[in-house]
């Protein structure tokens, strides 16, 4: 199955970028004719019918979560896009912001018009400093254009549309964690409910979607619900970009209907490097569960297939592991990663992301007695449930599903310093 | 919004932020509703960071004051990001990837190189000349191009020996040519430092 590159179109239309590239292309009118043409109800249900899910991770109904702002609360309502891709193995955000920026900053745009918001706020990670110099410049070329701004097209409606930056913590891209930082506190998780579309930004009605997801909005409105259900499965319809990195000959990110067998994006990636066999993947960065290559290779891309394995297709960041890799050394990796990214909020995240990266520390370097295998285990099972948000249960992961599936690369470190 | 011309006439005894960046100030918080400053933490503090050439307990008062906050919880802030220096580093913040996407493909392998290249002893730590400072980093989003770095965070992909000589060199030059003071780290953005090496771009 070919690539199909509706958010990656940039591939395609060189410059895509440029705001006049981009208008020539059919970049805008979306925006005008929800505006000019449509309720914000129809906007909603045209992205409903879709079945458009959010790309950020969990997969969420977009217009479902657009419809859950309530009407008839006089507050302001806001859009935020979360563009502060941190996931190890994610860098497809990067692309879009990068290449194809305006079709994303109209989608926002559109799902501003649809749940009557008048600000959007796109937090960045801090690390895309250049870029958000090239996406504060487009958005202030379309909107001396009329693109974006008050009256918008002889209307009432008017958008503004600003860049907020991050500053280096992963667990902003948590919904809630982005919110606070947003509002100026430490970006540690809020207790849900109240969900953002109730008390969101500011404690007042917020739709929090990823940049694919709204990269998406543009193309669906233009070629109608129905096409993009046609793309996909059921459950997941339309495209999903696949950032592959890790053991593969052509690592990046390919563009590519939902359901489409690993095998066939493994071969878009040029298959696993250096001739040799796949030992496991990744499929959702360091989050997920390791999947052994054999279940892999018979696994479809899509949210429900993934799911099947035991594991997530989360943000679709797939990290292939070569038969040479040792998995205790990834767990390593993972818990390293997470034991830095813990926002500090709860104990057992806190503390035990510091312990099992000591333990494996101990374990890659060789240091390890064999009661420190079973005691990785006990420390899983004293995080496990006990985390206010997922980064605690994703930091298990790598550790739980490599103990469990591998353990003979834990064995092998036991007693016997790693070369 | 505070208006910058409009400063209290007792003044914080730290001005460098608003004396250098009046406007960037006003345009930072103006992204905000009225009330609602301290949304403007983030922004205040990479320039904060600029005009005092790292997160002193100045920047810190002068940032809270300009924006009606407690000291306490803008110290906090800063305590809790990535990307906020307290500690004097180099005019090139270098946060090369390790992480394990980067590591799959000898990141780890070549970490020693890096250092050597910017003449740092190991990670964490300065050049003599004070020009270099090498971090570790964990994932930067660009693992398709790896191994890679930012400097002043603008992005280095494919490092080899040779790109790396290349990079170094072009970074001495643009030392050598005079103070460049901007966000992020107190020295501005290198983006599109020299010819041929590439820092934005599409991947490929």
């Amino acid at each position: 199955m070919p690539e199909q590159h509706i958010v990656l179109r940039h591939r395609a239309i060189p410059h895509l970028d440029r705001l006049d590239v981009y208008v020539a292309n059919g970049g805008y009118v979306q925006l005008k004719r929800a505006v000019t043409s449509m309720t914000p109800a129809e906007v909603i249900d045209l992205v409903k019918q879709s079945g458009l899910r959010g790309r950020g991770g969990a997969g969420f109904p977009t217009g479902l979560k657009w419809s859950f702002v309530p009407a008839g609360i006089d507050k302001p309502r806001y859009v935020v896009v979360n563009n502060d891709e941190s996931e190890p193995g994610t860098f497809k955000d990067h692309e879009i912001t990068l290449s194809n920026p305006h079709q994303f900053i109209e989608g926002a745009a559109i799902a501003a018009y649809a749940i009557g918001a008048r600000d959007v706020y796109i937090y960045s990670r801090g690390e895309f400093w250049d870029e958000m110099v090239h996406l504060k410049a487009c958005i202030a070329e379309a909107r001396a254009a009329g693109h974006l701004g008050q009256n918008l097209f002889g209307t009432d409606y008017g958008v503004e549309v600003h860049v907020t930056p991050g500053a280096g913590a992963y667990i902003c891209g948590e919904e809630t964690a982005l919110l606070n930082s947003l509002e100026g506190e430490l970006g540690q998780p809020r207790l849900k409910p109240p969900f953002p579309a109730v008390a969101g930004l500011y404690a007042c009605p917020t739709v929090v979607n990823n940049t694919e997801t709204l990269a998406n909005v543009p193309q669906i409105m233009e070629r109608g619900p129905e096409w993009y259900k046609a793309i996909g499965t059921e459950k997941s319809p339309g495209t999903k970009i696949i950032s592959v990195s890790g053991h593969v000959a052509r690592p990046g990110n390919y563009e590519v209907p939902l359901g489409t067998p690993f095998a066939e994006v493994l071969a878009l990636a040029g298959g696993v490097w250096q001739g040799r066999a796949m030992k496991a993947l990744l499929p959702a960065g360091a989050s997920a569960p390791v999947i052994p290559a054999e279940t892999a290779m018979g696994m479809n891309c899509d949210w429900e297939s993934v799911a099947a394995t035991g594991s997530i297709l989360g943000s679709a960041s797939f990290i292939v592991l070569d038969e040479t890799t040792d998995m205790a050394w990834v767990a390593y990796k993972t818990v390293r990663f997470f034991q830095h990214e813990s926002c500090g909020k709860c104990s057992p995240c806190r503390e035990g992301t510091f312990w099992m990266k000591k333990i494996l520390t101990r374990v890659v370097h060789g240091e390890a007695t064999a009661a420190d295998i079973p005691l990785l285990g006990d420390v899983v099972r004293q995080i496990d449930s006990k985390c206010f948000c997922p980064l605690g249960e994703f930091a298990l992961s790598a550790p739980r599903s490599t103990l469990a599936q591998f353990e003979g690369d834990y064995l092998g470190h036991v007693g016997a310093p790693r070369p | 919004m505070p208006d910058p011309a409009a400063v209290p006439p007792a003044l914080p005894p730290a001005d460098r932020l608003q004396r250098a960046f009046a406007a960037e100030i006003a345009a930072a918080v103006a992204k905000y509703p009225a009330g609602r400053q301290a949304s403007a933490v983030l922004d205040l503090l990479y320039l904060a960071q600029a005009a005092y050439g790292r997160i002193t307990t100045e920047a810190i008062e002068e940032v809270a004051a300009v924006l009606e906050m407690d000291p306490t919880q803008v110290r906090g802030v800063v305590g809790f990001y990535s990307l906020f220096k307290e500690e004097p580093h180099g005019r090139f913040v270098i946060h090369y990837c390790t992480d394990l996407p980067c590591a799959l493909r000898g990141a780890d392998a070549f970490l020693p190189r890096v250092c050597r290249a910017f003449g740092v002893p190991g990670p964490g730590e300065t050049s003599p000349d004070g020009l270099f400072s090498v971090e570790e980093a964990m994932c930067l989003a660009a693992c398709d191009r790896a191994p890679m770095m930012q400097v002043n965070l603008s992005y280095f992909h494919d490092l080899t020996d040779e790109r790396l000589d290349g990079i170094v060199a072009a970074l001495k030059a643009k030392a050598a040519a005079g103070e460049a003071v901007g966000p992020p780290f107190g020295f501005g953005s290198v983006r599109g430092v020299a010819e041929g090496v590439p820092s934005v771009e599409a991947p490929s």
